[in-house]
């Protein structure tokens, strides 16, 4: 079974977790264009090489973010969602 | 025998006819150039040739002719879909796939053996019941069985009450078949290419060359082509296909296992899929049981196996076929499936003039090869997608007319 490593629980079973799709930001509710929203609910980047993803603790229902190489199946990093999103927009 | 054998191979007139002519060399211009030369690609070249004259065609494949998804997958044809827009499509493939090994004078082993979907819950009856309604009105076979009939229909099947998830009922659709896939893209190689086509393996294309919103040329492995019009077709690598064309696709690439038994008797007649199970299961004309299940649970360009997957298609296989656990498992492998979210594949055109796509056809397309390459053809030679797949544009998502085939595709392909 592969390994991925939590932030909160340490090494468990991917198994035991979900992947939430890329990180990306979301556009400005008043200001994008249908057809930047349309993209933004639907298009994936879905490269080949590096990539940063929301992953979910199942058991513990705790998200955080993962590094992985989609060509070799390696998981490069993971930490806490609030290394990226620390602050809160005013 | 055997030297009577090594005689007759050695006779002056028995030697084998070569299938394909030598590989020419790379020109540096063609009317079309087509990407990826698994079935689809195939297919369109074919169709390009037969049906418009368009022979100045070079299909460019990085690997080799059917090692992508074409030769992967577990060939199941049907066309029992959800929505009527699906269904009215996958029917003219079977109709095409029909006449096919006599139309390319190459045996597809086309074998129609009935196609089964066993319901374990009624949530899965209730989506049977509205595809069988949806599959009769647009006249395709189908309909729902009771226990009698499905003991009837394939003996060996479990039907015991007391199972951790008894069987209620299944979705019948007689017109459900299986076929050599990998005869489906020589079939297609040797016809196109005695009509002019040229076919050009391990040349990868590395870039797209546009001018004005206008694709004019592709750049390869082994030098630069210019084009009038480029098609494509690359299943599982269409997100960065696209990117070089400089557009983005709602797709999430996927690898899609699946494996085979050592070959047995035949006993197994129809095809068996259970969607709340997650397996399906089909013999082939060797007797190997051919087996898939789930797609992998996260995105990956790899084509790797697991011994996860393995063992989660198992355990419900064994539900469905107890006297199965004494049978081995002699090889299992992986494919990269395109998904799309409405699990309807992208058809038409592209944001880039002169650049047609045939993308998305995640773990059900190769049902599709004979129609998808006759539709394209169509569509890369006058420049408009036909009425038939006029809804399965990359516009729709958009748009907000998305065709959801889940409850019919997710796991019986
Ligand atoms: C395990 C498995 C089981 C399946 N079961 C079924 C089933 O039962 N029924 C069904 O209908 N469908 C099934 N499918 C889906 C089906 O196999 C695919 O949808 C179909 O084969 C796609 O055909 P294609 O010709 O578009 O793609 P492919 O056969 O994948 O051909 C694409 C080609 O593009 C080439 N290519 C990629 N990038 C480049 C580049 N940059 N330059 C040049 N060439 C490139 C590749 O080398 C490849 O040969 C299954 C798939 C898998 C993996």
């Amino acid at each position: 079974m592969k390994i991925l490593h939590c932030p909160l629980n340490g090494p468990r079973n991917i198994s035991e977790f979900v992947c939430g799709g890329e990180v990306v930001e979301m556009p400005e509710a008043g200001a994008a264009t249908d057809g930047e929203w349309a993209d933004y609910v639907f298009g994936h980047e879905n490269a080949r090489g590096a990539v940063r993803e929301w992953w979910f603790h199942v058991p513990t229902a705790y998200w955080f973010i993962a590094e992985r190489d989609t060509g070799t199946d390696e998981i490069l990093r993971t930490y806490p969602a609030s290394e990226v999103f620390g602050r809160r927009p005013p | 025998m055997p030297l009577g054998l090594i005689g007759h191979g050695l006779r002056a007139g028995r030697r084998p006819r070569r299938a394909l002519p030598p590989e020419a060399r790379l020109r540096p211009r063609y009317d079309v150039a087509i990407i990826g030369a698994g079935g689809h690609g195939l297919a369109a070249a074919y169709y390009l040739a037969r049906d418009h004259g368009i022979t100045d065609v070079a299909v460019l494949d990085k690997g080799w002719l059917g090692g992508g998804n074409t030769a992967r997958n577990t060939t199941i044809v049907r066309s029992n879909y959800l929505t009527p827009e699906g269904v009215r499509f996958y029917d003219e493939s079977i109709r095409l796939f029909r006449g096919l090994s006599g139309e390319l004078d190459f045996n597809i082993l086309y074998s129609e053996r009935g196609h089964l979907t066993l319901a374990h819950t009624d949530a899965a009856l209730r989506t049977m019941r509205w595809r069988a309604e949806v599959n009769k009105h647009l006249g395709v076979e189908s309909e729902m069985v009771g226990l009698d009939e499905l003991a009837r229909l394939c003996p060996p099947l479990n039907l015991d009450r007391g199972a951790r998830f008894p069987i209620l009922g299944a979705l019948h659709h007689k017109p459900g078949a299986i076929a050599r896939h990998d005869a489906v893209a020589w079939g297609y190689a040797i016809a196109a290419a005695r009509r002019g086509v040229e076919i050009h393996q391990n040349t990868e294309v590395t870039g797209i060359l546009t001018e004005k919103g206008r694709v004019t040329g592709v750049e390869t492995s082994r030098g630069r082509i210019a084009c009038g019009k480029v098609l494509q077709a690359v299943a599982g690598s269409s997100s960065l296909l696209a990117a070089m064309a400089g557009f983005r696709l709602p797709i999430q690439t996927v690898p899609l296992q699946a494996c085979v038994t050592e070959p047995l008797k035949p006993f197994l007649d129809p095809i068996v899929v259970s969607g709340s199970l997650h397996v399906y299961v089909s013999q082939s004309a060797r007797g190997e049981l051919v087996m898939g299940g789930p797609t992998d649970p996260y995105a990956l360009y790899s084509q790797r196996s697991t011994l996860e997957w393995k063992e989660g298609l198992a355990a419900p296989m064994l539900a469905l076929f107890p006297f199965l656990a004494e049978v081995r498992v002699l090889r299992q492998w992986a494919g990269l499936a395109d998904m799309t979210p409405d699990f309807s594949p992208i058809m038409g055109l592209t944001p880039v003039q002169n650049y047609y796509i045939d993308a998305g056809w995640g773990t059900w397309g190769f049902k599709a090869t004979p129609v998808c390459g006759k539709r394209m053809a169509e569509t890369v030679a006058t420049g408009k997608p036909p009425s038939p797949i006029a809804p399965f544009d990359l516009g729709r998502f958009a748009a907000f007319r998305q065709l959801g085939e889940r409850g019919a595709a997710s796991v019986g392909h």
